[in-house]
């Protein structure tokens, strides 16, 4: 094994890691922000790679406009499905798990309708032009649209960080997750908050999915694949936890690069794995500043 | 005990006893005869799941992990060796599902809430993969057909009875636990775990025993069902297996001992009713269950309760049972 193959690989693993990312980015979001657990998350994921697939390849939409229509149009859903449904169980006496069950019957709701809508079987989109070729990195291929994923990823990245540190916004989010009564005093509708927060959070999976569509088939399966994958990269990172996600998706997507050069039939166990041998020595994720260990 | 109450106890008993057991005397088509059997053993998984949820707090998405490996157990070794391994492969999958819960639940009950769930989840698609990628070993994602019981329980009105003995016992047994002293302490660790240590009980240790017995009796479920299907499927370890219960326990009320067996009854029902007309069944299912989580959480059996107890408020106080702490409605707490 030379330096040049284990470098592509290094390369596949850093794009599904970018993907994992703003799919567990979005979930983590809004549990820091608003202590709500997203079951359906993927299922927004998948609902993104429809749009994409709809603008790209039904209406002949480019497919960066697809993409920013995808995310946004995710969003929005988000939005609508936050304050018509989420909303009404805040605050209840063991909150959690009925968070679970209402975004669970999202779930079972929103894969029905995507298979009502656009039928069962695959879809693919082509790669956005000027993306479709791939570079040489010594004489082993790498596609383009994979180096333009990780670069939107760490554009992603930065923007949010930014946007979280820097902005009068970014400090209202920051603030709901610490103290939500606190912020409502001071006159900041926390509410509203809240449901932007979702839109942004929904929309980042719907954008996972627009990327991710090119690269793998949009099936109505996908939302079910992306949530458990993502679910594993929040937790490993500590939930809430903006940064212990994007290093949670970094391990989650190399293991899975370097583990199916190894072993390829069992690649798939090993995020399993990781997240249950972290939680056996860190029950808080690698990066949780909270402690979780209650009683 | 007064006799009211020793009615009120034996009722939903004699309810039980009279339905399923005239099921394979009131008709003889072998399709309602099945679908009866599933209603008793999703009953008991149900029950059993909602021992951790209901009754301790603990909502653990990875139950199917014990379902599938009892079920595995009796199928493989019925399909290896020969039917005469029914029943001790049920048996060995009951035992395989305790140890298996006494090696995995340290891990699982050191986190709480959603992590716990996570944790839960994780595990049992854990078992999942290695069952749906273990080809030479498990058949796969082609699962085992053709298991037969032995001898006598072969036929299908035979194991329609036996279901309904084990079911029966064991769901007697889990409401002794439910109602015994061990009982309260895990509801009272659902309303508060730290006062219950204060008081001098072991959390950990209470869940950790309620968690393997709930494994144990989805094992047995997971058995049975290989015998009335008489094949098994890597999908009994999926997490929509896990969902499935979840939703069971919900719709009938978690706040209720029988509120799960209900709710599993219910959603077999509208799977077969809605399934005949569309195949969005799951659409339909999802729809009811958000209105349920929504207006109300506390199942149909929480529901109907709570609409009596008003009744009778008019006249008197309400009367504290075991369960009136556990009905009470989240909304209004």
């Amino acid at each position: 094994m030379d330096a040049g193959f284990v470098f592509i690989q290094f390369l596949s693993g850093l794009t599904v890691a970018t993907l994992l990312f703003l799919v567990a980015s979005g979930l983590t979001l809004v549990f820091g922000v608003g202590r709500v657990f997203n079951f359906a998350h993927g299922s927004f994921y998948m609902i993104g790679a429809y749009f994409a697939y709809t603008c790209v390849s039904m209406w002949n939409i480019n497919f960066w406009v697809a993409l920013a229509v995808s995310s946004i149009g995710v969003g929005l859903f988000g939005m609508l499905m936050e304050s018509l449904f989420l909303r009404r169980i805040y605050g209840r006496a063991e909150e959690g798990g009925f968070q679970i069950l209402l975004t669970y019957c999202f779930i079972l709701i929103i894969d029905d309708l995507v298979k009502m809508i656009w039928g069962t079987e695959y879809k693919s989109i082509a790669r956005p032009p000027g993306f479709s070729g791939s570079v040489m990195i010594g004489d082993l291929i790498m596609p383009t649209y994979n180096l333009a994923i990780i670069a939107i990823g760490l554009i992603v990245v930065v923007a949010a960080w930014l946007i979280l540190t820097r902005t009068r916004p970014g400090r209202i989010t920051r603030a709901t997750a610490i103290d939500r009564e606190m912020l409502n005093a001071l006159g900041v509708n926390v509410p509203l908050t809240m449901t932007i927060v979702f839109g942004i959070a929904t929309g980042l999976g719907g954008m996972a999915g627009a990327l991710a569509a090119p690269l793998r088939s949009v099936t109505p399966g996908a939302g079910i694949e992306v949530i458990i994958d993502s679910l594993i990269v929040v937790v490993l990172g500590g939930m809430g936890n903006f940064w212990g996600a994007w290093l949670g998706a970094l391990v989650i997507g190399e293991v899975n690069a370097f583990a199916v050069v190894f072993v390829p039939k069992w690649a798939s166990l090993f995020s399993f794995l990781v997240m249950v041998v972290v939680l056996i020595f860190k029950p808080e994720g690698l990066f949780s500043t909270r402690k979780i260990r209650k009683v | 005990m007064n006799s009211s109450v020793k009615l009120k106890e034996t009722a939903p008993w004699i309810v039980l006893i009279l339905i399923f057991s005239l099921v394979p005397v009131l008709n003889t088509s072998d399709y309602q005869l099945t679908l009866a059997n599933h209603m008793l053993v999703w009953g008991l998984f149900a029950v059993s799941f909602n021992m951790l949820f209901g009754q301790t707090g603990m909502l653990s998405f990875g139950q199917a992990l014990y379902y599938g490996l009892g079920a595995y157990f009796t199928g493989m070794l019925v399909d290896r060796i020969g039917p005469e391994w029914f029943l001790p492969g049920m048996g060995m999958g009951i035992i395989a599902a305790g140890l298996l819960a006494l090696a995995i639940g340290p891990l699982t009950i050191r986190v709480t809430g959603v992590y716990f769930t996570v944790l839960t989840l994780a595990f049992a698609q854990l078992a999942w993969g290695i069952t749906f990628k273990w080809y030479e070993f498990t058949g796969g994602d082609d699962g085992i057909q053709g298991i037969l019981p032995p001898g006598i329980l072969n036929d299908p009105v035979v194991y329609y009875y036996f279901t309904l003995a084990l079911v029966l016992a064991s769901i007697w047994f889990l409401r002794r636990i439910a109602h015994s002293p061990f009982g309260l302490t895990l509801r009272c660790i659902r309303q508060n775990p730290e006062r219950v240590r204060f008081l001098g009980r072991r959390v950990r240790r209470n869940q950790l025993g309620i968690y393997i017995i709930s494994g144990v009796f989805a094992a047995l479920a997971g058995g049975l069902v290989a015998g009335v299907d008489n094949s098994i499927h890597t999908d009994m370890f999926f997490w929509t297996t896990s969902g499935e219960v979840i939703l069971m326990s919900v719709l009938g009320g978690i706040g209720q001992f029988f509120g799960p067996f209900l709710g599993a009854g219910l959603i077999i029902l509208i799977e077969d009713v809605v399934g005949a007309y569309t195949e969005y069944w799951s659409f339909i299912i999802g729809a009811i269950m958000l209105v349920m989580v929504i207006l109300f959480p506390m199942g149909v059996l929480g529901e109907i309760q709570k609409l009596r107890a008003r009744m009778k408020g008019r006249h008197a106080k309400r009367e504290i049972t075991g369960e009136g702490e556990l009905g009470t409605d989240p909304r209004t707490r």
